[in-house]
């Protein structure tokens, strides 16, 4: 494999980076093999004073390590061997005794900035597809290629640790700002600009960094606020992750010792930690969630036989209801998709509040520099809206947000059909009426889909695109690949009350709310399921989702799927009252500005019980077992068409702990067996609706499992 | 012509105080997009008017061509005829069109006259100059220590001739005047124009073509034209003083257009490209004329010329039009224009024609009233007036229906309208 071109003109040795058959440059065995070749013939060459980085790739600097290499690692040792080799590479940058510079376009992540960071000087482009960070503990593990050494010498331990531990990235602007790079300069000249700084460095000049100022001097340079830096960020770690994800703890830990035991300490640490990290659970589960939802991002969610129809375009989107969910759908939409949004209601008042809600996202999309100022006057003239049907003639697709009421929505879809062209989707964004009931109001059915957004639209991660028996395989593409350009993680899920997410997360909920019935402390409940791993506990979710809007899907759910999702006693009482949730400063907790504040004890009063102080033995097992037990059953009746889909739906749809794999990944972790046996024990002690799916005793007699066992 | 609509005309200063032209233009042709279900991509060029354009933003066509609805290539012009710059947008469209070079244009107009650019002195304009180009502390304190306070005292544009230096409302009060003009038929040319407006905005008529503006957010969106006085009366109008000679005038604002903000603009096509779109021709560009005069003599006496001119190329008589759209920038120049029209010793000596013009029928003239009571943003008016005219031909099935409109410099505009 040749993967680098070194051409020596006037002194300097330009190195170009390009492998050859891949999209992106990564680092795998291969390229550290040839680069081993390559490095020390440089450094012994008389001829060559300076050498320059390059990518030969036309958007990509170097995307970073192998994640295969990574993968296939079965032991400690074996990890701990692949990443000596990684610094062993990076080291050689470091030590060539001659100046080295990067001259970065595109992606410089992982393996990639920590080669960068190991040259003496970095240009970067100020492409907005040229991007820096360390993004490794998002798969649980930590920047070993003397990531945790160089940045914080680099750019000081507070930057530093903002961008390790959150597995950031930055653009190349903000990296300037940071001292992450030396220059930033136009696409054009970054080859030219590289060459000179390199005949520069070669003359013995030395580039003038920054070190923070006063606030560096006190934090950054100087033992005692480095301590006080390194405490905060610890007590912060252990908030955000309920000690679940070892590896931003070990990535605290290898800076801290770096700097305070000098580097060649930090790498040894450095390298302990991933080899630990590598094979763990975590990062296993980690990974494995990266795999699926980069395999999601291909999938047509087609399974129909013969060719997969192209998704159509989708320029022009109408959306019938300018509330909170057509407005964050709207907003979403202009900021991502950059689409036409156009806004339907019945009242201008509406229109006016829900053009306002959508500019809001779009701004915050300008503030957060996803998008550009030239863009933003672009995208705003997109967003428009009125109370007749004027411009869904237009429409490429029309996604419904009105009330949660048939009829009402039988109005709209018969009304829309009249306006819309032949080829223009008709969307319902329904979370809990079934999309054949809906598009029974129109002719063509089989463009009539569901896509279920989560609230708020903006920040949720998940869409559920819903199909019907009629659905054309051309709609499903279209709307799943529009749904991706809108930035969502999209499942493709059968047409039955609740879908997926919200048919596991009812009997959840209702559970919480017979454990509240049964006297056990609102904190307990909640505490059990945040140490479980969830970022919010189910009583304190049921307050976020609203009262009224989690009763009315729980009715729902009661009527299609009988006794065991009979909903909570006490919520109507509580909507009686003048209970909504957070949205009206009232639920199970008290809000104040905005703001939670302690659990409500009047609410035991409408519950009619005394918070009990015996604690109560089956908390988790009844909450967690709820949901896994309803998912199998869903998977069962192909309510989802993988285990995969199913997990990734939960854990960007619930927030299901990730570290855990989604509730079929646990149901494998804890063995079958073990949960049809303990669901067993909870049916005879609380009742029928506990009784274990009939796919986990079959699963269970045959030894069976959701995953393949790989 | 398919199309067409316009934002609310607003009194300068009032509810568009804070919208420029450019945006007012730019949320209207996003509605005129919407309400013909247009498709971005089939249009091939823009002209706007714009009187007062700001000097930051020259060209207000452009802007509005590059909404994101459209593709970034469309070619797009700013126009000035003054008052009839709207026109002559939709005539340069039609021009266009005829000639081939483009099938589909949008042409319209925007004007803000709440916030219109204001000069620094000449004085302090050279200082500023030679301040930018100064090298040094000690220069450019010479030139800073050069500035009077006379020097700040600003060049507010002001709605006057440049060749005779006569105001506008100095030349409606030398035609008043000069052709015997009364204080009482102004006001009550003043009056029907408010009447019939306010009967256009009641029975929805004028309202049809207006796009709703949102302002401030959690406000209602601005909807109807506010200038419009439902209660006026003569006796109120009576005791308005005259505003350009106090003393003997008879142009008061009650009988004047008062300064405007607003955004009109209309969607051409070929007749084929029409068709091609499934679009059906709501009016056709019969003929248009422009004339002008001497802005020495009666300076808004162009229609009177443009007129007949705009009449024979099409081919008609003047008792062939079902409907007459008239700009009324004053009563006076209203009533002076029909008086010119109608006159055949006129015809003779200006024209040589041996018979008037023609008779202008007052119940087919300005039907819902005129630019007095609706508002005169200069650079979107003949938008307004053309898309009116349309409307109520298509209303009231009339074949032909004529524009006139009064500008600055002595010229007057003309179009004949035709329905199939």
């Amino acid at each position: 494999m040749n993967a680098f071109t070194i051409d020596r003109r006037d002194g300097i040795a330009k190195v170009v980076f390009d492998l050859p058959d891949q999209p992106v440059n990564k680092i795998s065995k291969a390229v550290r093999d040839e680069l081993d070749g390559i490095l020390p013939d440089l450094a012994r060459d008389p001829e060559v004073r300076a050498v320059v980085l390059l990518s030969g790739k036309p958007d990509n600097f170097i995307a970073g390590a192998d994640i295969d290499e990574f993968v296939a690692l079965e032991s400690a040792e074996e990890a701990l061997n692949l990443v000596r080799t990684g610094q062993a590479l990076v080291n050689q940058f470091a030590e060539l005794g001659k100046p080295v510079v990067a001259g970065i376009h595109g992606p410089c992540l992982g393996g990639g900035l920590e080669t960068a960071l190991a040259c003496t000087y970095r240009v970067a482009t100020d492409h907005p597809k040229t991007s820096l960070g360390l993004p490794e503990v998002q798969l649980g593990i930590l920047p070993a290629a003397g990531g945790c050494q160089r940045l914080p010498r680099l750019i000081g331990a507070r930057a530093a640790l903002g961008i390790i531990l959150a597995g950031k990235t930055v653009p190349a602007k903000r990296a300037k700002r940071m001292g992450l790079v030396d220059e930033v300069v136009h696409p054009a000249v970054l080859e030219q600009v590289a060459l000179q700084a390199a005949g520069r460095l070669a003359e013995g000049w030395r580039p003038r960094r920054g070190r923070g100022g006063f606030a560096g001097l006190l934090l950054d340079r100087n033992p005692l606020g480095r301590r006080l830096v390194f405490s905060k960020a610890s007590e912060q770690l252990r908030k955000q992750t309920g000690g679940h994800y070892p590896a931003p703890v070990a990535a605290l830990d290898a800076v801290w010792h770096g700097l305070s035991r000098g580097l060649k300490a930090g790498l040894q640490r450095e390298a302990e930690h991933f080899a630990e990290l590598a094979v763990g659970d975590v990062s296993r589960k980690l990974v494995q969630i990266f795999f699926a939802t980069t395999a999601l991002k291909k999938d047509t969610g087609v399974d129909e036989e013969g060719p997969t129809p192209e998704p159509r375009k989708v320029v022009n989107l109408g959306i019938v209801g300018a509330g909170f969910m057509g407005a964050g759908i709207g907003g979403t939409a202009v900021t991502r998709a950059k689409v036409d949004v156009r806004f339907r209601d019945t009242a201008w008042e509406g229109i006016g509040n829900g053009l306002e809600a959508t500019r809001k996202i779009l701004k915050s999309g300008l503030k957060r520099r996803r998008i550009s100022k030239y863009d933003f006057r672009r995208l705003d003239s997109l967003i428009s809206g009125g109370v007749d049907w004027s411009g869904f003639g237009r429409a490429d697709l029309v996604i419904e947000a009105v009330f949660e009421d048939l009829e009402i929505k039988h109005q709209v879809f018969s009304d829309l059909e009249t306006q819309v062209r032949e080829d223009c989707i008709l969307a319902s964004n329904t979370s809990t009426i079934p999309i054949a009931k809906i598009a029974e109001a129109v002719k063509h059915r089989e463009r009539v889909i569901g896509m279920h957004f989560f609230s708020p639209v903006e920040k949720m991660p998940l869409l559920e695109v819903i199909v019907t028996k009629e659905t054309a395989p051309w709609v499903t593409v279209t709307a799943l690949t529009f749904g991706r350009k809108m930035g969502k993680t999209a499942i493709v899920t059968r047409d039955c009350p609740g879908f997926w997410v919200n048919r596991i997360l009812s009997p959840y909920l209702n559970e919480a709310g017979r454990l509240v019935h049964e006297g056990v402390p609102i904190e307990e409940i909640d505490g059990v399921m945040k140490r479980f791993g969830f970022p919010v506990g189910p009583i304190t979710l049921l307050d976020e989702v609203g009262l009224d809007v989690a009763q009315k899907a729980s009715s729902v759910m009661h009527r299609a799927y009988g006794d065991r999702m009979s909903p909570i006693e006490g919520l109507k009482r509580m909507i009686d009252g003048g209970r909504q949730g957070r949205k009206n400063g009232r639920g199970f907790y008290r809000y104040e500005k905005g703001k939670r504040q302690g659990v409500d004890q009047a609410v035991y009063q409408i519950f009619q019980v005394e918070p009990s102080p015996v604690p109560e033995t089956h908390v988790e097992q009844r909450l967690v077992l709820a949901m896994l037990n309803e998912a199998a059953r869903a998977l069962d009746e192909c309510v989802i068409r993988s285990p995969r889909d199913g997990d990734i739906g939960a854990i960007f749809g619930i927030g299901f702990p990730p570290f855990r794999g989604g509730p079929l990944r646990h149901l494998d972790d804890m063995g079958v067996v073990r949960a049809v046996d303990t669901l067993e024990i909870l049916a005879g002690a609380y009742g029928d609706r506990f009784s274990p799916a009939p796919n986990l005793k079959r699963m269970a007699e045959h030894g069976e499992r959701f995953y393949s066992a790989a | 012509m398919v199309g067409g609509c316009r934002s609310p005309f607003a009194r300068a200063g009032t509810d568009f105080k804070d919208v420029s032209p450019v945006d007012l233009a730019r949320r209207t042709v996003v509605e005129l997009v919407h309400r013909m279900n247009l498709d971005g991509n089939v249009v091939d060029e823009m002209f706007f008017g714009q009187v007062v354009p700001s000097p930051l933003i020259p060209n207000l066509a452009r802007e509005v061509s590059l909404l994101s609805q459209f593709p970034r290539s469309i070619p797009a012009a700013a126009v000035n005829r003054a008052c009839a710059s709207a026109n002559s947008a939709i005539a340069h469209g039609h021009d266009q069109i005829l000639s081939g070079n483009a099938h589909v244009v949008i042409a319209g107009g925007a004007e803000s006259l709440s916030d219109v650019p204001i000069l620094h002195s000449r004085r302090m304009r050279d200082t500023l100059l030679a301040l930018s180009k100064a090298r040094g502390m000690g220069q450019r304190l010479k030139l800073i220590a050069r500035i009077r306070p006379r020097d700040f005292i600003p060049l507010a544009p002001a709605i006057a001739e440049p060749s005779t230096g006569e105001t506008m409302g100095q030349s409606a009060e030398k035609m008043a005047k000069e052709n015997g003009i009364s204080r009482e038929a102004q006001d009550q040319i003043a009056l029907r124009s408010h009447r019939l407006a306010a009967q256009g905005t009641e029975d929805g008529r004028l309202t049809a073509e207006i796009v709703p503006i949102f302002v401030k957010p959690g406000q209602p969106p601005v909807t109807s034209d506010n200038g419009i006085r439902k209660d006026t009366g003569l006796e109120q109008m009576a005791q308005l003083k005259p505003v350009f000679d106090r003393r003997y005038g008879t142009v008061t604002a009650a009988n004047s257009s008062p300064l405007t903000d607003g955004a009109s603009a209309v969607l051409l096509m070929s007749e084929e490209a029409a068709r091609s779109l499934g679009y059906e021709p709501l009016a056709y560009i019969r003929s248009y004329a422009v004339a002008a005069i001497d802005p020495g003599e009666q300076l808004l006496m162009g229609p009177a010329f443009a007129v007949p001119r705009a009449m024979d190329r099409a081919g008609i008589t003047f008792r062939e039009f079902g409907l007459v759209e008239m700009h009324e920038a004053f009563a006076s120049q209203v009533l002076s224009n029909i008086q010119a029209l109608e006159s055949k010793k006129w015809a003779e000596e200006r024209l040589g024609r041996s018979e008037p013009v023609g008779q202008v029928d007052r119940d087919t003239l300005n039907v819902m009233g005129g630019s007095i009571a609706i508002g005169h943003p200069f650079g979107a008016t003949g938008g307004r007036i053309t898309l009116t005219l349309a409307n109520e031909m298509k209303r009231r099935d009339v074949q032909f229906g004529l524009i006139s409109v009064c500008a600055q410099g002595g010229m007057g505009f003309a179009m004949v309208l035709e329905r199939s």
